[in-house]
């Protein structure tokens, strides 16, 4: 394969000068955005601005007017917005055609997509129909400049021991799906300026099969995706009883909790508070992790947190190499007294005992 | 009566590979190959289904001479008939060259067999673990996909329609669809059997069947293999796991938490959460 690699890069490129920008799929549910949608608008606008080149957002569905609008507080310079109620739901036919016209009519240079079940799923029926290459679930995103303005999209491979930067030269646009909780979304600028352009398409509901016949949200009171502070636990908890007591440490600090895999798979707590690789990737400003060694994994998900404390029985746990502090010694004894000393630091602000930080005349929000 | 087509990957099991720190390469010597697990729930589902409503399955698979045993296994579990698709022409290929490949075999399989109903594939493989294969595979046949299949609740012999259950990150839809359909299999689906003893019996005995370009007149060669793949493997490197300055704590539990907790104060943290002068507790 190196030799082949080698060869392609001396080639001539095409003249691609018909195709310029970024494109981005705004996946929502009933019109609410996934968090995904402006992670990667952030992240398209900050390649758009290296290829000087604008970054637009296409949001397919029954009623999104608002959504649209919302796309451009989230910094898209151009919204193609497909909107009909044969797209009320997500369905891999009327959704791949809608988008493939705007590609077609647009001519983007790059499109991103979510690597979510939805992302996935319309990106793999648009990229063969196209047809162009697409590169699956990228955790860094990058261009080259002018002339190339290759889309360098890096993937890891075989469970995260390895990297891969994918390219795709003789097609466009160019394709990837990307990794939820990587990308920076901008903040919501509700002042910002674009434009919306109402595609006029529509397709008949009796020319599409599939029927969603129902969806069953999963209540899910945990927003693990967007926490400031995260209070995980691993196998080193012992038990599921072990969660109940990082809830109390979570609740003190308004935070949620996560886990490692080790006990989701074993049945301690539900998949919707994984961390790492196969589930998700975080960065709030502080992370606890508490009885986790620390596998490649876990870390991938978690290794962009601002404040990382680790507390291990092992010295030697990986998990402290990443860690900006570390406590060793037994969970059992830490957490309660974290719990403690959270409590009492809390108790003796408000009572106006004077915490440090006002004594040092820390600044109020 | 169902036809249904099982699409399986040998792959290396990745919980095995290492890399030598030395060369920052992949050792893959040694590593046992298996069938791609999702895809055995796909062949579970297959057989069920061939159980309920009768018919036959076949197993396909694209990859050297040595997936040969992934398609013994499959038929050892009961899969009837098994396809090896193999010729160095197809090295190399990325999700669009490989989907194309497995559509010509679908379409042929159905030229040998007769009209396909059902093409499962795995939601995804364990080493090139995109996910793309099977939308291209329906994509090129022209079928209809149901993706992340968690469930196949029913299935209609007179209208041809199938109900089935998707997982998706927030929560389970509930869609019907006509077939022919290709569905890609989560674990949730089932739970696979044990090879029984009549299975492996006949999967001693037999020879998957073969084809190779040869057995495709109409093989558009520019669409096969490193040539027909848009995706080209760049730099690979193995990731640094970026170290922190890491700074131990010292002391007894009361002293460390107490330095731990100096230390959070020390960010904007408290004031971000009220921790420093509310009394509204949980924090903002
Ligand atoms: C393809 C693939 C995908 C994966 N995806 C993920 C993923 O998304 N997320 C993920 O987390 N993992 C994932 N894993 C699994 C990962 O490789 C590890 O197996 C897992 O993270 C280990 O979890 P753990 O750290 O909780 O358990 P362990 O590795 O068993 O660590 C337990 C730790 O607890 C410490 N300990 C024990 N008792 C105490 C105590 N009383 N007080 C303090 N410390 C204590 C021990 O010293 C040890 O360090 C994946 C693996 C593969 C192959
Ligand atoms: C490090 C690395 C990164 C890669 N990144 C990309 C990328 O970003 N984009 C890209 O297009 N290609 C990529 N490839 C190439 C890709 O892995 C191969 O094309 C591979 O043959 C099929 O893709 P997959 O393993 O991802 O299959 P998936 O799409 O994950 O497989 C889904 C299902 O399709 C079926 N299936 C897949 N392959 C076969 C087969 N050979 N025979 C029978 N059934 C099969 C199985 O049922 C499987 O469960 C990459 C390869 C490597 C080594």
């Amino acid at each position: 394969m190196t030799e082949e690699v080698k060869k392609t890069t001396e080639d001539e490129m095409p003249d691609w000068s018909e195709y310029r920008g970024v494109l981005v799929y705004v996946e929502h549910r009933e019109g609410v955005a996934k968090p995904i949608s402006w992670q990667l608008l952030g992240q398209g606008r900050r390649l758009a601005e290296k290829l000087n080149a604008d970054v637009m957002a296409l949001v397919i569905g029954d009623n999104v007017g608002k959504l649209a609008e919302e796309a451009i507080a989230f910094g898209a310079d151009r919204v193609f917005q497909v909107d009909s109620p044969t797209m009320h739901d997500y369905r891999t036919y009327p959704y791949s055609r809608a988008a493939m016209k705007v590609i077609h009519d647009a001519k983007p240079e790059i499109v991103l997509f979510g690597a979510t079940a939805t992302g996935r799923d319309l990106a793999g029926a648009i990229a063969t129909h196209l047809p162009t290459g697409l590169t699956a679930d990228c955790t860094q995103l990058d261009v080259e400049p002018d002339p190339s303005r290759l889309l360098l999209a890096s993937r890891p491979a075989f469970s995260e021991k390895m990297m891969a930067t994918i390219l795709c030269k003789q097609y466009r646009p160019q394709m990837a799906t990307a990794r939820a909780g990587v990308f920076e979304a901008l903040p919501r600028d509700p002042s910002r300026r674009g434009e919306i352009v109402h595609v006029d398409y529509t397709m008949a509901e009796e020319a599409v099969a599939a029927k969603v016949l129902d969806f069953i949200r999963e209540e899910s009171t945990v927003n693990i995706e967007e926490a400031e502070i995260i209070v995980a636990g691993g196998r080193g908890l012992g038990s599921a009883e072990g969660f109940k007591l990082l809830q109390e440490l979570a609740d003190e600090l308004g935070g949620e909790v996560g886990a490692s895999r080790a006990c989701v798979d074993v049945g301690w707590i539900n998949h919707h508070h994984q961390i790492g690789q196969t589930g998700y990737t975080v960065r709030p400003k502080l992370y606890f992790a508490f009885g986790i060694s620390g596998a490649v994994q876990h870390v991938v998900g978690m290794q962009n947190s601002d404040m990382i404390i680790a507390v291990n029985r092992d010295p030697e746990a990986p998990i402290f190499k990443i860690a900006h502090y570390g406590i060793v010694g037994d969970l059992y004894e830490i957490v309660p007294a974290m719990i403690e000393e959270a409590r009492k630091r809390k108790a003796d602000a408000a009572s106006g005992k004077g915490s440090k930080t006002e004594a040092e005349g820390g600044v109020r929000v | 009566m169902l036809h249904i087509v099982v699409s399986v990957k040998q792959v290396p099991d990745s919980r095995e590979i290492r890399i030598d720190p030395k060369t920052s390469t992949l050792v893959r010597i040694g590593v046992p190959a298996i069938v791609n697990f999702y895809d055995l729930h796909g062949l579970e589902e297959a057989l069920v289904l061939k159980e309920k409503y009768g018919g036959r399955v076949t197993v396909i698979s694209m990859g050297p001479p040595p997936a040969e045993k992934a398609l013994k296994q499959c038929i050892s579990l009961g899969a009837d008939e098994a396809v090896l698709i193999t010729d160095r022409a197809f090295a190399g290929a990325d999700t669009l060259a490989t989907s194309y490949v497995l559509a010509e075999a679908i379409k042929k399989v159905e030229e040998t067999w007769g009209p396909v109903d059902i093409v499962f594939t795995g939601k995804q493989t364990l080493d090139g673990d995109t996910g793309q294969v099977g939308p291209g595979i329906a994509c090129r046949l022209d079928i209809e996909q149901l993706t992340y299949v968690s469930k196949v609740t029913g299935y209609n012999g007179e209208t041809k329609r199938v109900t089935v259950q998707r997982k998706l990150e927030d929560g389970v839809e509930v869609v019907e669809t006509k077939t022919p359909v290709l569905m890609t299999a989560l674990k949730e689906l089932n739970k696979p059997r044990r090879a029984p003893m009549p299975g492996m019996l006949r999967a001693a005995q037999y020879k998957p069947i073969v084809w190779t370009t040869a057995d495709f007149p109409n093989l558009d060669r520019s669409k096969i293999g490193l040539k027909g793949s848009p995706t080209i493997v760049g730099k690979t490197w193995v990731p640094e796991i970026k170290a922190a300055d890491t700074q131990m704590l010292d002391g007894d539990t009361k002293v460390k938490v107490g330095t731990l907790f100096d230390k959070i104060w020390e960010t904007e943290l408290p004031a971000r959460f009220g921790w420093d002068h509310a009394a509204n507790g949980k924090g903002a």
